[in-house]
């Protein structure tokens, strides 16, 4: 993955979603990583999950229906 | 034995632990397994030593890689309880230090003045302290009664509901008679009426299937240092989807979770969770159930059949001197076995066993006086001889052995 490249992440509630969550995206063959949340996005101390964009929709079908709570938002070139 | 051959811990049973004087030259045979197993497997060791010198982090805490890693232990942990229980969302399991804590989550958490609340006279005093004390809050409590055996007519369960029944709580097995209750039976019922059914398994996780979503339970209380083979000060509360909208958190604090607010989180399984959990004792916890499952529980359940009944057989050989309790199969009890010397305090005889055989049982009263009243036993208590997956017909043969030996005198 290169730093120019676009990202997102997804917020959710717990470390345990987010863990549950990659294990989801790992099954589906999406390359992630657990980050900690970029401060801009959430005073959260907690974790998130980062994919590259392109992948964004199909991201957004697997969390549907299984997560009560999450978020999607798109890191800026500075992050 | 294959099971031998790959190793069992008791190879180092002529080393026993020592007790600081010197004292190292005897076998010991623990048989106390109720009241925590011991030995516990290798890997259930090695997963704790591997975790606290090589993870370290606090779980949630941090998005550095150490506290993701013990994220991950944690997160482990539940997956591997989950696979136990057919739960299908590890997220609905709750982690606490033990059944007792679960418990007090559970019946504290959902009990309000003017509810119904039923339970049965085979109770453990981690089900019993707190609904005689939620009974002092304006709680109703009704207790059904129980056969001399430990046995539960379910239909007592369902003609004790009232219009303002809330909740069920029963044990799934005593951990004084070993007797089996009917608990998805009486979750059945419970379910018709509307009312939830609450499982104490801190005698069954590990050694007795429990399908809480295919048995219709809507929370589960265990415990990980019995028949999980974790560490003490591990277990955990299974909520059922949406009950934790009922249920109030004991504690509140931290969770690493929506630190902007001041208030605790209302979803599974944060709002459970506050402060550091046991991340070390949870590596632990993961490392035996995963274990029990690659056993497999009929293995286990099979093993301890043929220890009770080979020690049930011997007790009864031995003649009226001893009194024996609960049920007299082995299909309807776990491996606990509680019985009593006609002439000999139950404390006096462990202390004869424990100095001159190494045997270590356990007498009393058990924490719950309820079923030792259900029994009959109540305030003398009982001799209890727990079997775990460890022990071996020998232990069972040396166990007759020393109680014939001090029925002789």
């Amino acid at each position: 993955m290169h730093a120019n490249e676009p990202f997102s992440v997804v917020l959710v509630e717990s470390v345990g979603h987010a863990l549950q969550a990659e294990k989801w995206f790992k099954a589906a063959g999406i390359p992630c990583r657990l980050i900690p949340v970029p401060r801009h996005l959430s005073s959260d101390c907690g974790v998130c999950l980062r994919f590259h964009s392109d992948f964004q929709t199909q991201v957004e079908e697997i969390l549907a229906g299984r997560l009560d709570y999450f978020e999607i938002a798109r890191l800026s070139e500075l992050d | 034995m294959g099971r031998e051959a790959e190793g069992n811990p008791l190879d180092d049973r002529t080393k026993p632990p020592t007790t600081g004087e010197g004292e190292t030259n005897m076998s010991l045979i623990y048989l106390d397994n109720a009241a925590t197993s011991w030995p516990k497997p290798e890997v259930t060791l090695e997963a704790m030593i591997r975790c606290q010198r090589t993870v370290g982090g606090s779980p949630g805490r941090s998005g550095h890689r150490f506290s993701i890693e013990a994220g991950r232990i944690v997160y482990g942990a539940r997956e591997a309880l989950a696979r136990l229980f057919r739960v299908r969302d590890p997220l609905r399991i709750a982690l606490t230090k033990n059944s007792t804590e679960a418990l007090n989550i559970a019946l504290l958490g959902l009990l309000q003045p003017g509810d119904h609340v039923v339970t049965a006279g085979m109770e453990h005093n981690s089900v019993m302290r707190p609904l005689r004390f939620l009974a002092t809050q304006g709680v109703e409590l009704t207790i059904a009664a129980c056969s001399p055996r430990g046995e539960l007519d379910p239909q007592d369960i369902r003609n004790a509901f009232r219009p303002n029944t809330r909740a069920v709580v029963l044990t799934h097995a005593s951990n004084v008679t070993g007797t089996i209750l009917p608990v998805a039976e009486i979750a059945a019922i419970a379910r018709e009426q509307n009312v939830l059914a609450c499982v104490d398994a801190a005698q069954t996780a590990g050694v007795l299937p429990i399908d809480v979503e295919g048995m219709g339970i809507d929370l589960l209380a265990f415990t990980g240092h019995k028949s999980l083979y974790g560490p003490q000060g591990t277990g955990g509360l299974y909520i059922r989807k949406g009950l934790e909208q009922r249920i109030a958190p004991l504690m509140r604090g931290g969770t690493g979770s929506r630190s902007e607010h001041e208030e605790q989180p209302d979803y599974m399984p944060d709002k459970y969770e506050s402060g550091t959990p046991n991340t070390i004792g949870l590596s632990g916890l993961a490392a035996g159930v995963d274990w029990v499952l690659e056993q497999g529980l009929e293995t286990i359940r099979a093993r301890e059949e043929i220890l009770t009944r080979r020690f049930l057989d011997l007790l009864e050989g031995l003649g009226n001197e001893v009194t024996i309790y609960g049920p007299r199969g082995t299909g309807n009890r776990t491996s606990v076995v509680s019985f009593n010397l006609r002439k000999i305090a139950p404390s006096e005889a462990a202390l004869f066993f424990d100095e001159e055989f190494g045997i270590l049982c356990r007498p009393g009263l058990h924490c719950a006086p309820a079923a030792h009243r259900t029994i009959g036993t109540f305030p003398r208590g009982t001799l209890r001889f727990s079997f775990g997956f460890f022990n071996t017909e020998a232990d069972v043969d040396r166990a007759a052995e020393a109680i014939s030996r001090l029925l002789r005198g």
